[in-house]
């Protein structure tokens, strides 16, 4: 069993908001976060896949493969995006780091065949990352 | 932190299977990284010294085993990768099993290298961690 992380970078805006809240819970819960014309980060997510390392290639998974599926489920959907608007998720769930991770997982785990996917880490700024291992 | 070249190409595989497999890793004359290597062991904080083992017995030991006999070089060349491709899931195995092999003053739990700023490789022995 080897484990293999990739890295990719995306910058998206995005505001927090729940409808059932007062504006004045908003504000409270939420506090800047809450302004409804969004912000933005330089997110950067780390994928980490497991598997055996197959004998005849010595690979885990072909990188090339795996940076595919991520431009084409993460990158191309998320980067210079309002993710509340612009990512049906985000239409009913807050995009906070920690549902952005959940949906992430969400978008790879189907499509990764050779090998399984172990940790999504969505880092929101370099002081904070969020760590998902999926739900078992 | 070591330096070496590397070619990925696999005497089982056509030459268009190579190709296929390897992309531009593939490239007869070889392409080199820099690899940086994280070693990770556990065990019990000695009451005397304080510490789980002298940092400079295991410095001296990757230093010793490790750097001297990888940095610039070919991995093609070298021993270890005669009968495996050496992409870097295998340089995981071969460096975990010389730090299993030779250096026996604490638990090893885990080798973590970084090929690129982009692409990172661990191998804890098999083992399913889950940290």
């Amino acid at each position: 069993m080897v484990y293999l992380t990739r890295k990719a970078e995306f910058s998206a805006s995005h505001y927090y908001h729940n409808p059932e809240f007062t504006p004045e819970e908003n504000r409270r819960i939420f506090g800047k976060c809450n302004n409804p014309n969004g912000h933005g980060h330089n997110y950067t997510l780390e994928v980490t896949v497991k598997g055996e390392v197959d004998p005849r290639s010595g690979f885990v998974v072909d990188l090339k493969q795996l940076k595919d599926i991520l431009t084409r489920e993460v990158l191309d959907a998320m980067d210079h995006r309002f993710l509340n608007k612009e990512v049906p998720e985000f239409s009913t769930r807050i995009p906070t780091t920690e549902n952005l991770a959940i949906a992430i997982w969400q978008r790879l785990a189907p499509k990764l065949k050779a090998a399984q996917l172990h940790r999504v880490r969505v880092y929101e700024t370099p002081d904070l990352f969020v760590d998902f291992y999926g739900e078992a | 932190m070591f330096s070496a070249s590397h070619r990925l190409h696999s005497d089982a595989m056509s030459a268009e299977e190579n190709a296929a497999t390897y992309g531009k890793c593939n490239n007869p004359h070889g392409h080199g990284h820099n690899y940086a290597l994280e070693v990770t062991v556990s065990g019990p904080v000695d009451a005397s010294t304080g510490m789980v083992c002298n940092l400079v017995d295991l410095d001296d030991f990757v230093q010793r085993e490790i750097l001297e006999r990888f940095d610039h070089q070919n991995l093609n060349t070298l021993a270890e990768f005669a009968k495996a491709v050496p992409t870097t899931e295998n340089l995981c195995m071969v460096i975990y099993d010389i730090l299993q092999r030779g250096f026996h003053q604490a638990h090893l739990e885990r080798v973590r290298f970084e090929e690129t700023m982009m692409n990172s490789f661990e191998y804890a022995g098999g083992k399913d961690r889950i940290w």
